[in-house]
């Protein structure tokens, strides 16, 4: 079921928590709401599911408004950020609770209800914990026991508040594959929130970049990582250099006031100046890490270290050392304006 | 525990700096106890030794006085009726603080601890104002030949009002660390409020409101002031009771209510106090 939310606004008394937000959410797709913490994203979230209502702006699921329907009569599925598993019932019992609710006409028989659960739970493969407590399991379990539950009622649409985010590394590698699986079989609409830019590109089919209430870019991994809109997504992901016309003019020249953002990856290192805009600088630090040889330089006049990734081979090629005299170019880089969302781009 | 391991920890233990001395744990722990023992222990000691000082047989014939037996009676009364009323009650208030943001909320809160702050005296008196013969009510109940104070029914709705803000203090804070993840869950899988309220917000709180009923059950024996305001001549309750014999002299029937009345008080507490510290029903451990 597709999802479009138009001009969506929400405050919590004079602080603005979503700001004029337009989105359109394809049927079947898996979307990312990536952005640090206080952007936004949640409350779009709950707004979605009927936990939260907007001030202003229209929501509509496959075309049809639901701002009047309440989370119960909108059949969206949520998982909560702590699961919020019911911890008075067995595993059994949280994931057959939205079947035992069901007005009485439209509630299955206790066999039907018995072998959905049990579905369900060999699904995501946990059906040997069926007569456990929520206490009694890990914190991935409990993740997969919350999407289970969630995925009882048969939802158009699954809403999935930072799935991973109170678990450990490792078991959050897995379960991101897991989901991105999972996704894949079922093709449920679905929307994550997250905070953590490797998950929203890892799993995403597209990201939605949000800051301070809006959206900043609407994208693909690639087009979001590859040609951020704003400097803000320039930051948010990824890493990034900044030239600011002040210390450096060339690359940011014409342009009054601005800054050159450049990918750590997207930097040429050389003995002799390429051309005449190249900047003469010193290498302060060469590290090896795993595929990649990370090295710090920094400009003759400017304390400022500028962060410069060099694949091994290319590195093995024209090695370097601490102290060396160097020049450097950016093979692709793009200027914002200050202040302004105005871009230019170079290669 | 092997004197080993012992000693490990007593190094492990310096290093922390929240751990003291055996000195001063032990200097701490003798003035609590001697505390607790000089204020409680001595005077519940004397009740109970003077209570049973002349038998078994006699405490049970004095608890048998017509006028004792009676007075537990409308103890017990009161706080059956108190108890369920302001269960109710307080599950409502708590469930409506802890879960919901609205006008006057604090105003509500407030009203809960008003009988916390008013004195008892001035409480019995304003259910004389209300209820009296020469009260706001007092006609039409006349007319009606209902009759609410200086009876059972007044002292029923004393103790409701004495002991009212005790459950729902009880439950606020216990409902607001819970959250409403789960009731949002819940209602998100299709639950009405209904469903929500008796399946997954009740079960949760459950041991909770035992506890807090306890706790409202302990404190309601013992209203002494507006019993005594209230009360018709020649009913009473057991604070009551014990105030009126004392004035006779110490009998071993006064001695034998108070370690009565004790005792259900201890019996409460211990209860509530197990329930409160305990574990949710199931699962949770």
């Amino acid at each position: 079921m597709s999802i479009t939310i138009e001009n969506l606004n929400k405050s919590f008394g004079a602080y603005k928590a979503l700001d004029n937000i337009n989105l359109e959410v394809n049927s079947g797709e898996l979307l990312a709401l990536l952005g640090p913490s206080g952007c936004g994203k949640t409350s779009l979230l709950r707004i979605i599911g009927g936990m939260e209502l907007a001030d202003t702006g229209k929501l509509l699921f496959h075309g049809e408004d639901v701002r009047q329907r309440d989370a119960r009569e909108r059949n969206v599925g949520f998982v909560f950020q702590h699961y919020a598993l019911f911890r008075h019932m067995t595993v059994f019992e949280n994931v057959a609770f939205g079947l035992r609710v069901k007005p009485k006409k439209e509630r299955h028989s206790e066999a039907e209800i018995k072998r959905r659960v049990h579905e369900l739970l060999s699904l995501v493969q946990l059906d040997f914990l069926h007569d456990r407590y929520p206490a009694q399991l890990s914190g991935g379990q409990r993740q997969r026991i919350a999407l289970a539950r969630a995925l009882a009622v048969e939802p158009k649409i699954l809403l999935l508040d930072e799935p991973f985010g109170a678990l450990d590394a490792q078991v959050r590698k897995e379960l991101r594959r897991w989901l991105r699986r999972l996704h894949d079989e079922l093709h449920i609409t679905s929307i994550f929130v997250t905070h953590d830019q490797e998950e929203a590109l890892e799993v995403a089919d597209r990201v939605v970049v949000m800051n301070k209430g809006r959206i900043e870019q609407v994208g693909t991994p690639d087009e979001v990582y590859a040609a951020p809109a704003t400097p803000f997504v320039y930051q948010f992901i990824g890493n990034v250099n900044l030239f600011h016309s002040r210390d450096h003019a060339p690359w940011t020249e014409h342009h009054g006031d601005a800054v050159a953002y450049v990918r750590p990856h997207d930097i040429d290192i050389s003995v002799l100046p390429q051309d005449d805009t190249a900047l003469p600088v010193e290498v302060k630090l060469v590290r090896a890490i795993g595929s990649v040889v990370r090295v710090e330089v920094a400009a003759d006049d400017s304390s400022e270290l500028i962060e410069i990734e060099l694949s091994r081979e290319r590195f093995d090629a024209a090695p370097l050392a601490n102290g060396d005299r160097v020049f450097i170019r950016p093979r692709q880089f793009r200027v914002f304006e200050t202040g302004e969302q105005h871009e230019f781009s170079a290669t | 525990m092997s004197i080993a391991k012992l000693n490990n920890q007593a190094t492990l233990c310096r290093r922390i700096s929240t751990c003291e001395s055996s000195g001063v744990t032990l200097l701490l722990i003798t003035v609590a106890l001697s505390y607790l023992v000089l204020f409680l222990g001595l005077p519940l000691l004397a009740v109970f030794v003077e209570a049973f000082s002349k038998g078994w047989a006699l405490y049970w014939a004095a608890l048998q006085e017509p006028d004792a037996w009676s007075a537990i009676q409308l103890t017990l009364i009161a706080a059956a009726i108190s108890v369920p009323a302001n269960l109710v009650f307080g599950v409502a208030a708590a469930w409506a603080i802890a879960k919901f943001e609205f006008k006057g909320k604090s105003l509500l809160i407030t009203l809960i601890d008003l009988p916390f702050a008013v004195s008892p005296v001035v409480s019995g008196l304003v259910f004389v104002l209300l209820f009296g013969a020469q009260g706001w009510f007092g006609p039409w109940l006349q007319a009606h030949d209902i009759k609410l104070i200086f009876a059972v029914p007044g002292i029923v709705l004393a103790t409701i009002f004495v002991t009212f803000p005790f459950i729902a203090r009880e439950l606020i804070p216990l409902m607001q660390a819970q959250g409403k993840e789960e009731e949002e869950a819940a209602v998100s899988l299709g639950a009405s409020g209904w469903q929500t309220f008796h399946r997954v917000t009740l079960p949760i709180i459950a041991p909770g409101v035992v506890a807090a009923a306890l706790f409202a059950f302990a404190v309601s024996f013992d209203q002494f002031v507006i019993s005594y305001f209230l009360a018709p001549p020649g009913v009473s309750t057991l604070p009551v009771e014990i105030y009126a014999a004392i004035r006779k002299g110490f009998t071993p029937e006064v001695n034998a209510v108070s370690a009565a009345l004790v005792t259900l008080a201890i019996k409460s507490l211990v209860e509530w106090q197990a329930r409160r510290s305990g574990e949710p029903l199931h699962g949770a451990h």
